[in-house]
Order: structure tokens, then sequence, then C-alpha cells
């Protein structure tokens, strides 16, 4: 019986020391759980980071995934979310050759603009829902990009 | 007090009441030596090897319930006691393990006997430490000990750089312990508990399914006084031997892979399981869907991760077993009829009767079952028994008369041959009175045969019964009965003469092939109260039974198996 596997975003507010990104992301490869993105940053005037992790697993997995990261000594909370809001940002860098006015018409329909124009390229940055974020990366495939970079997601409970 | 990082450990150590260090020294951590020298609060006793410091501090630990204290160089000497601490952090022993590293000016360059410590230690401590400023070290240390004896006990590692122990800082110990981010619950949740009871109280075949935990929390006398009480029957993990007495009516056996029939029937027919401080181990359950599927599951234990792990609980309790008891106990009194399980005590019986746990002799030859159950007949209680891993183990586990809790310390979780030996030193140190028992075999006896120098050095005197087989045999008697007899790499028939061998270090041999010979040496060798070992020719073609073989359903035993 093969259970049911989902995406799953999990945030964990963890204290600002040292290594404790190692034991997290040591933890996953540890038991052989997969990590799709982790984004992590201090938390401002705090003395604690947070750390957006998305995964794939069924509900038991995640439901261990949660306790063993609850388990190690710096995690003060570990968060699952169902109802969130998500965002993830890419950079495109793409030929001056290209439709400028094309691109800068797509890149506006996935809340995003030109950041830098150069003599040979360009630089188009989009920040969206990761599922538009895949939308976009398909679309401005005509363009010929030579260079894509994508953050992973941050994500905030509702 | 302004004093360096090195003496910050020995002040720390003091501060714990810590009256004993397994080690071993190296140039990373010689400052610490050097205060370790001119000290007189506690004694070092320096193993032969790194693994068995650890697993000294282990059987230490296991022996007392305090923390276990090992400290090591940087480099090899850090890789060496990994093993150790490993071991500790599967069966969740309570250890705090302090390592030199080299200064931190060569940190990361390669360094001579440099090895990247936090790193290779993180899976295997329930949390770790790089010390970088010496005004750190009284906090770590402090909650070092205190993460390690607390929630699920387990190894916490301190690495600390050579210039931070010659650093000069304040030491003030006096601080408390304040972990925002580690809070252990101890206390079950009030609700879950009365549900809990309420399950009992109608449940028609009710199991107690005792696990290390139980052992870990001192929890064993609450255990038993629940069982009494109740008159529920009880089964028990082979890290929770001892719970209750070997001869306590209630008490079934061990279940599991190398679980007695009733016990394992028992398990398979129960209608509720009373999980206490057990941990539903793939060696005890079997194939999980066929896992106690008529029952219902109470599952009591310290780690949140652990409840509904592999085995999903109806009535989840996150607690110390200790507290839960104390919580479930009183309102037991009041709901639970103990007449009610009077067909069931019964049906138990009957389970007991149609295959108890046994062996058949065999004219002359000596059966290691014989030896281990014989050695319980001459000392009983008046043994603490460590064992190695592999079929010795198992029979131990099996055959043993254990009549109390932490008189049995055993490799369970990682199963590390070369265990047993140093684990005894551990416990003898920890309990002089008693006569330290090693049951080993002829293959785990070699990976810390070393010890035989720490142990007469320091006057430990342990005496190891090797069940000679000439087999590596848990190992063989997988080949027998999964690899068509193939005994691949598995046959010991080049042995070291171990009376000889012995002797070299300074302790006393002997070589046994009969029942009377065997009762003479085991008396001698605790008259004389030396290191020893006595080698005991047994069967080389026994088998441990009865088997569930890995991934089988526990009602589905091998109860016979015959070879020559
Ligand atoms: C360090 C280590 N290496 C390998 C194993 C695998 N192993 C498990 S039992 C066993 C055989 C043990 O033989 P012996 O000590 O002679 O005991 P016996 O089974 O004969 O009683 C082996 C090799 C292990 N458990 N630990």
């Amino acid at each position: 019986m093969m259970e049911q596997t989902e995406r799953r975003v999990i945030s964990v507010i963890v204290m600002n020391e040292a290594s404790v990104l190692s034991r997290i992301a040591g933890l996953f490869s540890g038991r052989g759980y997969n990590i799709e993105s982790l984004t992590v940053a201090p938390i401002p005037e705090s003395k604690y980071s947070r750390i957006t992790i998305v995964t794939a697993g069924s509900v038991r997995v995640v439901e261990q995934i949660t306790k063993q990261l609850h388990k190690l000594i710096p995690v003060l909370k570990v968060y699952e979310h169902a109802d969130l809001v998500e965002t993830e940002m890419a950079l495109v860098k793409i030929p001056m050759s290209e439709s400028l006015g094309d691109i800068e018409a797509l890149t506006h329909a996935y809340n995003g603009r030109i950041v830098n124009v150069g003599s040979d390229t360009m630089i188009v940055m989009v920040a969206d829902e990761p599922m538009r974020v895949n939308h976009f990366l398909e679309a401005i495939k005509r363009f010929h990009p030579k260079e894509i970079v994508r953050s992973g997601s941050v994500a905030l409970e509702r | 007090m302004q004093i360096s990082g090195a003496q910050m450990v020995i002040e720390a150590l003091i501060a714990e009441e810590v009256e004993v260090v397994f080690g071993y020294p190296g140039g990373a951590i010689m400052n610490v030596y050097d205060e370790i020298y001119k000290q007189r609060s506690f004694q070092h006793i320096l193993t032969r090897h790194e693994q068995a410091a650890v697993h000294a501090a282990e059987g230490y630990a296991k022996a007392t319930g305090k923390v276990g204290v090992a400290m090591i160089t940087s480099g090899p000497g850090f890789t060496n006691g990994v093993t150790g601490m490993a071991d500790a952090y599967m069966d969740s022993i309570p250890l705090v393990v302090i390592s030199g590293q080299v200064p931190m000016s060569l940190i990361g360059t390669d360094a001579f006997q440099e090895i990247d410590a936090v790193g290779i230690s993180r899976p295997c401590t329930k949390h770790n430490y790089l010390v970088t400023d010496a005004a750190d070290l009284p906090r770590v240390l402090k909650e070092a000990f205190y993460i390690a004896r607390t929630g699920r006990p387990g190894p916490v590692h301190v690495d600390i750089p050579k210039d931070v122990t010659a650093q000069i800082a304040t030491f003030d110990y006096s601080k408390e312990v304040e972990l925002e981010t580690y809070k252990p619950t101890t206390k079950g949740n009030a609700r879950q508990i009365k549900k809990a009871i309420e399950a009992i109280a109608s449940a028609k075949r009710p199991l107690l399914y005792l696990g290390g935990g139980i052992i870990n929390a001192n929890a064993a006398e609450l255990v038993r006084e629940f069982s009494k009480m109740t008159q529920i029957p009880a089964v028990e993990t082979f890290m929770a031997r001892g719970t209750l007495r070997y001869d306590d009516p209630l008490l079934i056996s061990m279940l599991g892979m190398h679980g007695s029939y009733a016990a394992n029937m028992a398990m398979s027919e129960t209608d509720l399981v009373i999980g206490l401080g057990a941990r539903f181990d793939d060696r005890v359950t079997g194939k999980l869907s066929e896992f106690a599927k008529n029952a219902q599951i109470i599952h009591v234990d310290i780690d949140p991760a652990s409840v509904s792990k592999l085995v999903h609980a109806h009535f989840p309790i996150v607690g110390d077993v200790k507290n839960v008891l104390e919580q479930m106990i009183p309102l037991a009194k009041e709901q639970i009829d103990p007449a009610r399980y009077a067909s069931w005590h019964n049906t138990i019986a009957n389970f007991n009767k149609l295959h108890p746990l046994s062996y058949t002799e065999e004219g002359d030859r000596l059966k290691p079952q014989w030896v281990v159950e014989r050695i319980g007949q001459l000392l009983g209680d008046d043994a603490n028994i460590s064992t190695d891993v592999g079929q010795h183990q198992m029979w131990t586990a099996q055959f043993y008369p254990f009549t109390r809790p932490r008189q049995w310390v055993s490799s369970g979780g990682l199963g590390t041959m070369g265990f047993g030996f140093p684990a005894a030193m551990g416990v003898k140190r920890a309990d002089m009175e008693r006569v330290s028992i090693n049951i080993t075999g002829d293959g785990s006896i070699l990976m810390n045969i070393q010890e035989l120098m720490t142990a007469v050095e320091y006057e430990l005197p342990v005496i190891n019964v090797i069940l000679n087989n000439n087999f590596l045999g848990m190992v063989r008697q997988w080949q027998t009965l999964f690899y068509d007899k193939r005994h691949s790499s598995t046959d010991l028939s080049i042995q070291p003469d171990f009376v000889k061998l012995v002797e070299a270090f300074g302790g006393v041999g002997y070589r046994v092939t009969t029942k009377e010979e065997f009762d003479a040496a085991l008396k001698d060798a605790v008259e004389k109260n030396v290191v020893a070992i006595i080698d005991v020719v047994v069967n080389r073609f026994e088998n441990v039974l009865p088997m569930v073989p890995a991934g089988g359903s526990l009602f589905n035993m091998m109860l016979e198996y015959k070879e020559k």
C-alpha cells in the first residue's frame, strides 16, 4: 500500500546559533527525507531565524519530520502549514537580442520587472507563488534564457 | 573565578559530582589531562581504546542511572569513540563525551589530527557543541549534563579546541540551565490518562508491553506495583529485562524476534497493548501490519517522536513513565477489577505450557543455554550481567533469571560487538559489591580484548564467559536458515589460546568442556576476585529459538530447527 505523497511547506523557528542549519539539513538527509527547497534568514529584531522548507511526503512522514525537527535542541517552533501565503523569487538572464517589449509585458504579468540591462544581457525578476513562477519560467523559454536562479519558497500562515 | 578552560572542565565535573571518567589522552586534550593529574576528586580510568572508554561510561551510566563521562582526543581518538556515542544514542544512555579539537586557528585546514567532530557526532548524539570561547564552557558543560539526563536521555558531545582549554575566563557554574527551546514534557495529559484507564478497565485481554524506557526512568518499582494491583500480564522487551522479577507470575517473558512463544502469542491475541517506555522496534513487532492486530494501543513515552512512529496509538501519552504511572495508579485502583482477566490468564498459561522456552541436552556437550542458566543458579541476584552481541546475547536475555532493573546491560539498538567487556568494567566500577559477568562470544570478545589490561590495572575483576562455538554464531545461524548453509566468513576455527591470552595480561583463564569444570571455574574466579576469561566449549551448531524471521509475523515463530 503506497501512501499518498504531497508537497508540504514546513516553517521552523530556530535559535540563531552555529550549525543549526546543518542540524536541520542533516536530519533530512540522515532519515532519507527529501528537501525540495530551503530558505533561511534571521527574523528581524530577535535572536531567531526562520527556515522555510518545502518537502514532499505522506501525512505520516511529514508528522515524523515535524516531530524530529522539534526534538532538535535549538528548535523553538515547527509549523506545518495548511493555509498559507507562499512566495518564491526567480532571476532570469536573457540575451539583449530578444524583444524587450515582449519580455517586459511577460514579467509584468508575473509580478516582475526588468532589474538590470547590460550591453549583451538583461536580468528580469519575478516574485510570485511557486506554481506561477513555474509558469513564468515555462513562458520565458522562448526568449532563450541563459541562466535561471530560483530562491526557494518563503511562507507565512494566513 | 578566573581559570583556564581546562580547569573549567575539571570544576564542572566536580560540580556534577562525577566520580569516574573513562578516557584516553592525546595532543588536543592534553591541557585537560594536565588538570586531571592535579586533582583528587574523581578517578580517571585509562582504557586501552577510546571505543572502550565510551562503552565503559555507558556501562557505568546503565548501572547507576547517572551520567557517564568519557574523555578523548581529537582525530583518531574521536573517531574511535563514535561507535560508543552511536550505541548510547540508540539505547538512550545519558553520557557526556568531551573531546579535544585542534586549535581554533587550525580548524578547517586539515591540520594534524583534525576531523569535523561535531559534523560526525551530530547524527549519533542527542546534542553536540563546538566550544569556541572558554567563556561559554561553564554554560555548555552545564547544558550538556542537563540535556544528557533529562527528557529521553542520550549522549551529548562537547568538542573543545586546544587553545580554548588554555584560554582564561570567568567560571561561574551557579546559573540554572535556561534553554528556551528545550522543555521535555514529563507529566502525562490527564484526559488521555483517564481515557487509557477506562480502556484498560473494559478490556478483556490487556497486556503490558514493558520497554527499556522504564529502566531509564527508574520506574520499575511502579510497574511492579501497577501490574500486581491490576493483575495484567506483561511481556518485556530485550531492553526491559529485569523490570519484573523473572519468577513474577505475571511476567510472560521477552517478546520479539527471539521472544518466547507465549509472549509473542499474547501480543498477537491481546485486545489492548499498554506500551510503557517501549518504542515498537522492528525486532519486536515483526511484520507491522500483523502486529497486535486486534488491539487498541496505549503508548506512553517521553519522546513524542516515538509515539505512533510505527504503530498507531489510540491513546498517545507523552511523558515520563514514572510520572505517568504515578498518575495512573490511583485511577487504576478505583476502576480496574483484577478478577476480570482470569480467562486471559488461562489462555496465557496454555501458551506457556505449549512451548515453554527450553533447550535439549545432548550427551556431554555443553549447551550455551545451560551455561547461562547455571550462572543464574550459582550467582543469581549477586551478579550484574553484560553481554556482547550475537547468539550468546539472546540466550542470556532468554534464560538469565533477572531480579532487578539495571542488572542487565547490553547493546540493544545498535547491536555493537565489543560492547560487553568494557561495559562490564563500567558496571563493576559502579557496583563493586556484585560480581560483574560479561557473557560473550568468541567473535565479540576479540573486538575489545585489549581492555584486559585496563581491568587488571584498575582492579575491575570482570569475568568474561565466552560461549565458544568457533563461529560468528548469529550470522552463521542466518546463513544456515536463509543462505542454504553457505557459511561465508563466519567460521572461527582458528582461535587464540584464550587462557594464555588472559594470563599474558595478568588475569586468570579457564578452558572448560564439562559442567563440573564450568562450576569449578566460575566458583574459583568469583572467589579469587580476578579479571578472568572462562572459555566454554559449547555445541557449535546450536540455534537461538524461537525465531521470527525478519519481517515475519510474531505468531509465525520457527520453534524448532535441528542441524548437525
Ligand atoms: C561491530 C559489529 N560488527 C558486526 C556485527 C554483525 N554481527 C552480529 S552478531 C555477529 C556474530 C557474533 O559472533 P560471536 O561474538 O562469536 O557470538 P555468537 O553469535 O557466536 O554467540 C556479527 C558478526 C555486529 N553486530 N557488530
